[in-house]
């Protein structure tokens, strides 16, 4: 049975009781600029709670089942860190607050800029962009102000591996730039001499996934980075695989220039059904001053008995605001919590076992499933969902048969130089039994798929609703279930 | 501590089945020279040591829980109903992804079908996105939609000088590797200015509702005048006024963009917030972000998709209108549980309170000598006033107090010096307000 929508529950007249009574004397409202209706719904508080909790069983969630969803991170969420944000003195801390009367939240904003910046070997990190792709955009920006600054205006070009997120290129658009697609080699890295053939001095820089999309180490990532330096540009990582990197390699000591963490997935604070985010960026020295801001600072370093004070900075040549105000600063908190408790052993310890259980499950799949890119792995690795000699089996089947067994589909048909891409990420905050289970039930779809391909073809069979219209969803338009207002109506 | 699961035993087995003795040997592809770099960080803490320590950075903020809060300036300090909370934590819905797999995201996918419901009858237009990440970069956004809509060869874009002016920053920050060209807000421009600016290189012209002052202007008629020279009309609105005042939909908008931040959703130290997008339904297949819509599955029975898809960065590429990926997911479905619980009759409750309680506020404060309110237009819940003193020096004197006063609008805006733009909201009780006005009377005798 379908969950009726919060509309089809609503009986007129039906109030709640939330709010105070009027305290103060009324004042007559202006008349002629009220509205006449208001069509929200009207439902009890135990209406509303049965539905959204109903609602909530419709979902696969990490707290419910396995999500080896690739280059997304699903790690455990902490509980602790959904207290600490919702500690009073954050949560009901008002943006316009002075900075006097928020040195707490500047302290954990400073603390966080200086672990991120350590993390991943860089001079200065600005926590402004509210997302990953905002990151990218910033980063794009700084690079462009920062050839701009030195008079360097015949740059217009950004090289992006054909491996990239969908991201990058559409960065690059939107900062201005024109994307150049590099291919890539036999081995999955960036094809060195179409680099090097591709670098002049109309190149602004290069964006870069590390590792990439397909889980790799870039072989040969310090001659990119030369490559591109010796033409005058700038490179770019993408750290949205950075859960491969924290201990075993700063992005900033390789060379990169620029970089963007993803808090939701690197640092655990929760993905939330598409959001919100935090992409904070992290620069060396040559970017600094064009940082997306404002940044905290310390205005005055303290002594043994006063604590430093903390202030709000825009960056000398900053690239200028990305959001009102000063980030996703809850999310802020969440990764704070996070290091904190980690710790120096701890942030090593995550990349460590996220590696680990991918080469796991690699090695495991890799008789089963074909693995095309067939080296020790980072954080996740990519296989082909298809079969031999079984026709009209996808890597679409396979996700939707996972759905069957309680588990979320890797993210499929990315990179695009996979044919039926299936890209695995476990985590490092999955247990062996879990890693096995997911491991014998992909043997079991192999099999299934030669002795009885539709049961993959008609999947999933247990899941909530079956495979949807997508067609008729884009036809149709149906985007809200309201009545359209009569001056809406006939444009 | 750490949530890694793997005992010795079972860390071993696994190294061993990939053919490695220890997990170092993982990262041989890493060039030695930077192999396995030193990590200045501080010892690992437990949970009671980290909430210790956050609790006493908590409490060195000046917070609403703690001071009679005053002040809006563009978030603003509402009651949240404890259900909202209790849905917000069911992790059900905050720890999952994005809905790419709708089968098994329909929770997810229906909670913003109708958020998007709501957005689009509240703010009287006929489709809402998922969201962006806040009310600036909705607007920034708008933007991109305007320069589509006059397919690239209008390149000016009129903004009120009245728009909070951090979402005209950071509209200048995404448009700065573009040629659009923003008008208008260098002064103190009108609504009758801004028209005066129209001309057949306009793409679009935005104000807000109520504008950043608290304000309603009186936006009859321009629509016509914008849509007359060819350019579309960009309403940014606050969700809580519109309660009351007539939607923009009905004034003609084409857009209408905002921070839904009032819906149930705190103050945060200024995020995560949510950028609510709505339009006419003609302009929906340019807009970006995600958007739900309804369909059916094999069995004909209802169930919701994310739609338009190929609009998107990850198929679209180097040739979508942005690179938006992720919404602000959460923050909708707050919104849209905070919506149903205060529901049609609460809502607009709220808002009165909100009218009735600045409004008894401003005719205090301007009974007093050396204020005056500013009165040249009705306003929502934030009036002007001008003060006998800097509004920084007061500031100084309410915090001693308990009180947290209004923003001081003299920042932005050179000609508003001794300025201060209060926020009243139906959090503030009358003994508050009281306090508020004897308190200026204090400061200025």
């Amino acid at each position: 049975m379908n969950e009726p929508l919060i509309y089809d529950m609503s009986v007129a007249g039906r109030t709640s009781a939330l709010l105070p009574a009027l305290d103060v004397p009324e004042t007559p409202l202006p008349k002629d600029l009220l509205r006449d209706t208001l069509d929200l719904p009207e439902v009890s508080e135990l209406q509303v709670m049965r539905h959204f909790v109903r609602l909530s069983h419709l979902n696969h969630s990490i707290d419910t089942g396995f999500y080896p969803l690739g280059s997304c991170t699903m790690k455990y969420n902490p509980k602790i860190n959904e207290d600490t944000a919702r500690l009073p003195g954050f949560a009901q801390l008002h943006p316009r607050t002075d900075d006097e009367g928020a040195q707490g939240a500047l302290a954990l904003m400073h603390q966080l800029q200086t672990w991120l910046a350590e993390i991943s070997g860089f001079q200065a990190v600005s926590l402004a962009p509210a997302a990953g792709a905002q990151g990218e955009f910033a980063g794009i920006l700084m690079i462009r102000k920062y050839h701009q600054d030195r008079g360097d205006t015949k740059r217009t070009k950004i090289l992006v591996p054909n491996s990239a997120h969908g991201t990058n290129p559409a960065t690059v658009s939107m900062a201005g730039f024109e994307a150049v697609e590099l291919p890539s080699d036999n081995n999955g890295d960036v094809d060195l001499a179409a680099l090097r053939a591709a670098c002049d001095d109309t190149i602004a820089g290069m964006m870069i996934t590390v590792p990439s999309t397909l889980g790799l180490f870039e072989g040969h990532i310090l001659d990119v980075i030369k490559a591109v330096h010796a033409c005058g540009g700038l490179m770019y990582m993408d750290g949205a695989n950075m859960n491969a990197l924290m201990g075993a390699v700063k992005p900033g000591e390789l060379g990169f220039d620029v970089m963007h963490y993803n808090l939701h997935k690197t640092f655990s604070t929760p993905h939330g059904g598409g959001g919100p985010g935090s992409g904070p960026v992290g620069v060396n020295d040559k970017l600094k001053p064009f940082l997306p801001g404002p940044v905290v600072e310390i205005v005055d370093e303290g002594s043994d008995e006063e604590p430093p004070l903390y202030g709000m900075k825009m960056p000398e040549k900053s690239i200028g605001r990305l959001k009102a105000f000063y980030g996703n600063f809850g999310m802020h908190v969440r990764a704070y919590t996070y290091i904190g408790i980690h710790g120096d052993s701890g942030i090593k310890d995550i990349t460590r076992h996220a590696v680990l259980n991918a080469n796991y499950i690699r090695v495991k799949l890799r008789d089963t499933y074909k693995v095309p890119y067939d080296r020790i792995c980072a954080h996740e690795f990519v296989l082909e969902g298809h079969f031999e000699g079984v026709e009209n089996v996808h890597a679409l089947d396979i996700s939707k048969r996972l759905m069957d067994y309680g588990i979320h589909p890797p993210t499929n048909y990315f990179p695009l130089i996979v044919p039926e891409a299936l890209m695995i990420e476990p985590t490092e905050t999955e247990d062996k039994a879990t890693i096995d289970e997911f491991i014998d039930v992909m043997k079991k779809i192999a099999t299934e798929a030669q002795t009885d391909p539709d049961l993959l073809r008609t999947a999933p069979h247990t899941a909530p609703v079956k495979r949807l219209d997508e067609v008729r969803a884009a036809k149709q338009l149906v985007l809200c279930c309201r009545p359209v207002p009569e001056w809406a109506a006939g444009d | 501590m750490s949530y890694i699961p793997h005992t010795d035993a079972e860390r071993q087995q696994m190294l061993a089945a990939v053919g490695v003795t220890t997990i170092e040997d993982l990262f041989e592809a890493v060039p030695a020279s930077h192999r396995f770099p030193k990590l200045d960080l501080p010892a690992p803490m437990s949970e009671m040591e980290i909430m210790a320590e956050l609790q006493s950075m908590a409490e060195a903020n000046e917070h609403a829980g703690d001071f009679a809060l005053f002040r809006g300036a563009g978030a603003y300090h509402h009651f949240i109903p404890a259900a909202v909370n209790h849905i917000l934590l069911r992790s059900e819905f905050y720890t999952a992804y994005t809905p790419y797999q709708p089968e098994v995201s329909q929770g997810t996918l229906q909670a913003i079908f109708e958020y998007q419901s709501m957005m689009a009858t509240l703010t009287g237009m006929d489709a809402a996105n998922a969201s962006h990440y806040d009310g600036a970069t909705s607007l920034a956004e708008a933007v991109t939609v305007a320069m589509d809509v006059g397919r690239g060869k209008r390149r000016k874009v009129i903004l009120s000088p009245a728009i909070n002016p951090q979402y005209r920053e950071v509209v200048r920050t995404y448009h700065q590797g573009t040629s659009t060209k923003f008008v208008g807000d260098n002064g103190q421009a009108g609504i009758n200015d801004l028209v005066d600016m129209l001309d057949d290189d306009t793409a679009m012209l935005a104000v807000a509702y109520p504008n950043f002052f608290g304000q309603i202007d009186d936006l009859k008629g321009l629509a016509e005048e914008v849509h007359s020279a060819g350019a579309i009309l960009v309403i940014v609105a606050n969700p809580m006024a519109l309660a009351l005042f007539k939607s923009p939909g009905e004034l003609g908008a084409d857009i209408v963009v905002g921070e839904g931040q009032p819906l149930g959703i705190p103050l945060s130290y200024g995020g995560p917030y949510l950028g609510f997008f709505c339009t006419k339904m003609k302009h929906v297949r340019r807009i970006a972000g995600r958007i739900v819509g309804e369909t059916v599955d094999e069995d004909g029975k209802r169930a919701f998709v994310m739609t338009l898809r190929p609009r998107e960065q990850d198929i679209r590429r180097e040739k979508a209108s942005s690179n938006i990926c992720t919404n602000q997911g959460l923050m909708a479905l707050s919104a849209c549980v905070y919506l149903s619980l205060m529901g049609k009759n609460g809502l607009k409750q709220a808002a009165t309170l909100n009218y009735h309680k600045a409004h008894y506020a401003a005719d205090q404060i301007d009974m007093l000598d050396g204020y005056t309110v500013d009165r040249s237009k009705p306003f929502f819940n934030e009036f002007q006033v001008k003060c006998p003193q800097p509004v920084t020096e007061i500031n100084e004197q309410l915090i001693q107090k308990g009180i947290i006063g209004g923003y001081d609008l003299g920042q932005d805006y050179p000609h508003l010096q001794n300025t201060m733009l209060i926020a009243v909201t139906e959090t503030n009780n009358r003994e508050e307000i009281d306090s508020l006005v004897a308190e200026l009377k204090e400061i200025a005798s």
